[in-house]
């Protein structure tokens, strides 16, 4: 870590927080622009300074790690990237990184979408990694990209049962049945695990709901922060597990990182996030901290 | 032609920004070539997965899916709309979907997000899993499994309102709308988390692919 760099930021941070300390003590406004100006601060300076910290998986997310780790080589994981570009920051490191793990196990991979705009972010994933890492693995032998149909959960009510009634051919207008990484592939149910990326709706909870429970097939997640609450019940009985936000993409990346000695010096976004994402939260705390000693002064004044 | 793509992706990025210190034109122009781009993407992705790559292709091939023909006849009446005299008969491809979305969901919902939530609300106590032996679990499990209990049934007495909130049902009752009140914390850290995650997206592409401040 750039020591220098940390300390930098803290100092700025440490200063900003102080004017604002003062102004809630007087029990005084505080201009929104100079909250913005100040949160952009807290978020640019680290990422300048490249501050970063050390992160460990929790079970959750060790829970999805092994779960694609201990799947024989060969085994058959479909990965669904339902999200848009606007999501792109948060959950493109999950995507990547149960790509990377999934390619260096030699299990093959199955892409497709539930939204449209998730078609390009699979392209790109498939560039950025297999292309580049894995130049070895060949498209329609060791991976797939199925495309993106629209019917959100009606998709999924196909395809459990038969994927050829909804996906006749590739992304790129390949017969499927010509491609040898279909062979004996019928359905949903010949997949030995469903992995959905995604923050809104269909995503993950409509990967459990009308693929995971009626067809028995284990679901790992990946979602955006926002949505992590909702679907932390549905672990570890219906979804096998979850990668939280940026935290939980970070803890992936380091599991990875630590079973995987060559993936050292590869990208990893998620630990790469986490030095501004942990000072941004130590402002809104301060700011939640300050806000209420305003609100107390106010109170004592009886304004 | 990508650093034309890079520049061109920073004055929008800027432009979408420029909201926070007031509305103004370049934000509005931002604003319509989302929306316009959107539409058009939309369009076009349909048009090539769904009605020439599903549908056109389907009802062509050597061995024709002709139930293809009924969502096609279902999506052409569900256009009608643009036609005011005969407009009416949208509504039955629209009946068709309410109703076959609500039975498919109702079977799901109740399956999965009632029964199967319940049986994970009721976990054994003293071991990992029914079946498995007595005193097995950790503290820590049991623990949790108290929380998860507890906290669901005073949640639900929260929310019963045909019985006054006083003595031990109003304690159950204050339980449980602290037990919410820290959900709903949890939901806002996590809400932070996610936008504070788009945020630094932005940033980094701003100061690493645009600026080159950082590698």
């Amino acid at each position: 870590m750039n020591k220098w760099g940390l300390i930098i930021s803290l100092t700025i941070i440490a200063a900003g927080l102080l004017y604002l300390f003062i102004k809630s003590i007087r029990g005084r406004d505080v201009e929104r622009r100079f909250i913005f100006l100040f949160m952009g601060l807290a978020v640019a300076v680290p990422i300048l300074f490249n501050i970063s910290f050390s992160e460990k998986a929790t079970p959750i997310v060790k829970a999805a790690f092994d779960k694609i780790e201990n799947l024989p080589p060969g085994s058959k994981i479909l990965i669904s990237f339902d999200y848009d570009p606007a999501m792109a920051p948060e959950v493109n490191p999950m995507t990547d990184a149960f790509v990377r793990h999934a390619m260096a196990k030699g299990h093959r991979v199955y892409f497709m979408n539930l939204w449209a705009t998730g078609q390009p972010m699979v392209a790109t994933a498939i560039d950025r990694i297999i292309k580049t890492e894995f130049p070895e693995k060949k498209n329609g032998v060791d991976y797939v990209n199925l495309g993106y149909k629209a019917g959100g959960t009606g998709v999924l009510n196909v395809i459990i049962t038969d994927i050829r009634k909804m996906y006749l051919t590739d992304v790129n207008g390949i017969n499927l049945d010509s491609l040898p990484i279909m062979n004996g592939i019928r359905s949903l149910r010949d997949m030995d695990l469903l992995i959905s990326v995604g923050g809104g709706l269909p995503g993950v909870k409509e990967w459990v709901l009308f693929a995971g429970d009626p067809g028995h097939i284990p679901v790992v997640g990946g979602c955006a922060a926002v949505s992590a609450p909702l679907l932390y019940p549905y672990y570890p009985n219906q979804l096998m597990g979850l990668l939280g936000g940026i935290k939980g993409a970070a803890e992936y990346e380091s599991e990875l990182k630590r079973k995987y000695p060559r993936f050292a010096e590869t990208p990893q976004p998620g630990i790469k996030m986490m030095g501004p994402q942990t000072m941004a939260h130590l402002v809104i705390m301060a700011f939640i901290i300050f806000g209420n000693i305003s609100y107390f002064v106010l109170k004592s004044r009886g304004e | 032609m990508d650093t034309f793509g890079i520049w061109v992706a920073a004055f929008l990025t800027l432009g979408i920004i420029s909201f926070l210190y007031r509305d103004n034109p370049w934000y509005k122009v931002c604003e319509s070539i989302f929306v316009g781009i959107s539409a058009g993407y939309w369009f076009v992705t349909l048009f090539y997965d769904n009605i020439l790559g599903l549908f056109w292709r389907g009802v062509t091939s050597p061995d024709p899916h002709y139930m293809l023909l009924v969502g096609a006849v279902l999506g052409f009446m569900m256009l009608l709309r643009l036609v005011p005299p005969i407009g009416w008969i949208s509504r039955w491809p629209l009946a068709f979907v309410v109703g076959a979305t609500a039975g498919l969901y109702i079977i799901n919902y109740f399956s999965s997000n009632v029964m199967l939530q319940v049986q994970s609300t009721l976990a054994p106590l003293f071991s990992t899993k029914f079946g498995q032996p007595i005193f097995e679990a950790s503290l820590y499990d049991t623990i949790g499994n108290l929380v998860i209990a507890g906290g669901t049934f005073t949640g639900l007495v929260y929310f019963f309102f045909s019985k006054e909130h006083k003595g031990v049902f109003g304690g159950a009752a204050r339980i449980g709308i602290w037990t919410i009140m820290i959900t709903f914390g949890a939901s806002f850290g996590y809400t932070v988390m996610s936008r504070m995650s788009l945020l630094i997206g932005r940033m980094e592409f701003i100061f690493g692919d645009w600026l080159r401040l950082i590698r």
